[in-house]
């Protein structure tokens, strides 16, 4: 296989990667955040949610196979799990193996949600918001055309989604009404043990 | 010579050594006491009416190690029975939590008394240091949260168990898996003492009743079940005369038309026929000068403060009533108000965790089959 | 064929709502939002979409028990 052809594909599924990510954690806000709309439903934004991560995977799949078989990078395996392991640009590639470990963990968790519970799954899932900036850093990091017009676009857009998702999941209330009654309640009736 | 009852003997909180003067020192428990207790048709007195034969045979055939709970939480506004007991005959609950320890196969007790019952607590608490070492050593006092659910049979298993009174979604019940998942009998303080007569072969078959509102001496009044209502608010004086209604029950029991209650007899599977329910032993008299309407009001609206806020069909659900039942007592409802209480009362029953909202809506639904005339002319009042 | 009904932990219910959107003929929602659920067996040609409401629901609330349950719950 060409060099540029397996490095270019790497290149490319991992810029697909972000940009899916980047919706997953936009369309993970607006599930949290309940949002609906007519001829949108509730199902469909947690849909997609699911469905946009799994994609992700399999793009990201593609991303570190073709760089890690590219003869050019002589990568091995090894840096696929360990980070930090590899000796072309160690520190940057192993930001993406630690996004990568990451993004495992909360997808298995997800699909293994109902053996392991609501409160640990919450737990990994938080780990998102640390997935998502070690992959946009990876991906500045280690990229040969960082100074591209057009990868600096899609990486402001990126940013600027991303931004904009966190801004209103931290700066809008739950919109679960029993919110503060529950916890006030719970207050009133716990004791020191 | 009159039977021994359970409030029957000396004023006051009743010691140790008085107790076993009286009564005699107390049987071990086993499963022949199960099956006595089963024969006797003891119900639970905490409200739900539950055979509590039934409830001891099914946690001694738990598997492992049980749990008991004596639950005098009695967070009922209107209840003071389970207080008045365990101040001046704590060693009569205390012995029957023994008894049904040994009987279920328990090895742990937690003696759970609302906190704001300061002289049950008191009593208990030294009573507890009047018993013997083997029992001291297996039994703990705890105190409850005095609030309305903390007394569920589910809350007070989740505070043993985390020191939070939030009722817990069933399956599993408490009988089932309970304090640390162990079988767990949690049983009122009344039916604990009969258990303690019982044991020593003594029936007194009387129900402990608080009775007050419009009668002429509110307060805690022990009578035989084959009483009537009417004999129970004679005990205190006598309704007001012109009373409309008497709440029996209390907050989860419901209005009763007060002519029609005073035949009623207080055994609770007659009282189930016609209709009503004695629940934790409140007759509560509604006073000719009160306005049913506003009564009604205010209790439902106690009762939806008092949700634990876990689940929104009770949360959400009470509050509207209590918004409705109040807007009709002032006079100004809006149109879809009494239709509404209807309708909501069917909306929210079953659908919470725990029967708080059961027996709210209960309440409500009693209130407006007789107070039907007036919600009517409230109704009318709409703009 | 073990028949199976829905369980859900009210306690945990939230209101977030997908369970009726995906099983609405068997899930409504009452007037502050919250699910009511049809009691008794799920019928046979709706147990997949019933599968698929009970996995979608956030909070893991809803349940698919078999019937032979011997503790009745409450729904």
């Amino acid at each position: 296989m060409s060099n540029s052809l397996l490095w270019y594909t790497t290149r490319g599924a991992g810029v697909v990667s972000l940009l899916l990510l980047t919706g997953v954690v936009v369309l993970g806000v607006l599930s949290v955040r309940r949002f609906e709309a007519a001829g949108w439903p509730r199902f469909l934004t947690v849909g997609l949610h699911r469905n946009v991560s799994l994609l992700a995977l399999v793009f990201l799949g593609v991303h570190i196979l073709t760089a890690v078989v590219d003869p050019f990078t002589s990568l091995g395996w090894v840096p696929v799990l360990i980070p930090f392991g590899s000796y072309y640009r160690t520190f940057w590639l192993g930001l993406g193996t630690v996004a990568f470990e990451l993004l495992l963990a909360i997808v298995v968790t997800s699909l293994l949600r109902a053996f392991i519970g609501a409160w640990a799954w919450r737990l990994v899932h938080w780990l998102a918001y640390a997935a998502w900036p070690i992959a946009v850093l990876h991906g500045i990091g280690t990229g040969t055309d960082a100074g591209s017009f057009w990868l600096l676009a899609i990486q402001v857009l990126c940013a600027v989604a991303v931004l904009a998702a966190v801004a209103l999941r931290l700066l809008t209330s739950s919109p679960d009404p029993l919110a503060a009654d529950r916890a006030r309640f719970r207050e009133r009736v716990s004791r020191e043990p | 010579m009159t039977a021994p009852t359970l409030l029957g003997g000396p004023a006051g909180a009743e010691s140790f050594a008085e107790h076993q003067r009286r009564l005699g020192a107390r049987p071990l428990g086993s499963p022949a006491l199960i099956e006595h207790i089963e024969r006797s048709g003891l119900v639970g007195r905490g409200g739900a009416s539950f055979p509590a034969g039934a409830k001891w045979r099914a946690v001694a055939s738990g598997a492992g190690p049980a749990v008991v709970i004596a639950n005098g939480a009695e967070g009922e506004p209107l209840s003071h029975k389970d207080q008045v007991l365990m101040a001046t005959r704590p060693h009569l609950v205390i012995d029957g939590a023994q008894l049904a320890a040994e009987s279920v196969g328990a090895d742990r007790i937690f003696l759970y008394v609302g906190e704001s019952h300061r002289a049950a607590l008191a009593a208990m608490a030294s009573a507890l240091q009047q018993r013997p070492a083997v029992e001291r050593a297996r039994t703990r006092l705890l105190p409850a949260p005095p609030t309305y659910t903390a007394g569920e049979e589910t809350a007070a298993v989740h505070f043993v168990n985390e020191r939070v009174a939030t009722p817990t979604a069933i399956p599993p019940r408490p009988f089932e898996a309970g304090v640390d998942g162990r079988p767990t009998l949690v049983q009122n303080v009344e039916s604990l003492a009969h258990a303690a007569l019982l044991a020593r072969n003594l029936f007194p078959d009387t129900v402990l009743l608080t009775v007050g509102g419009g009668v002429a001496r509110p307060g805690v009044y022990e009578l035989h079940t084959g009483g009537s209502v009417g004999e129970a608010l004679g005990l205190a004086g006598g309704a007001r005369t012109g009373a409309r209604a008497v709440l029996l029950g209390g907050y989860f029991g419901g209005w009763i038309d007060a002519a029609a209650a005073a035949g009623f007899a207080l055994d609770p599977r007659r009282l189930k026929a016609a209709g009503g329910s004695l629940g934790c032993g409140v007759m509560w008299v509604l006073d000719p000068r009160s306005d049913p309407l506003l009564e009604t009001a205010r209790v439902i609206q106690h009762l939806a403060e008092e949700s634990a806020a876990q689940c929104g069909p009770c949360f959400f659900g009470l509050r509207s009533l209590a918004g409705a039942a109040a807007r009709l007592a002032g006079g100004q409802p809006e149109r879809s108000d009494l239709p509404n209480l209807h309708r909501w009362v069917d909306m929210v029953r079953g659908r919470g965790a725990c029967r708080h909202p059961d027996g709210a809506v209960a309440f409500m639904a009693s209130a407006l089959q007789v107070f039907a005339p007036e919600y009517a002319a409230a109704g009318r009042r709409a703009l | 064929m073990a028949r199976e009904e829905i369980w859900i932990d009210r306690t945990k219910c939230d209101g977030h709502r997908l369970c009726a959107e995906l099983l609405p003929e068997l899930i409504t929602l009452d007037d502050w939002g919250y699910p009511i659920i049809a009691a008794g067996p799920v019928p046979e040609h709706l147990l997949e979409h019933a599968r698929r409401a009970v996995a979608a629901c956030p909070v893991l609330a809803l349940r698919l028990r078999t019937l032979s349950q011997p503790s009745p719950s409450r729904n």
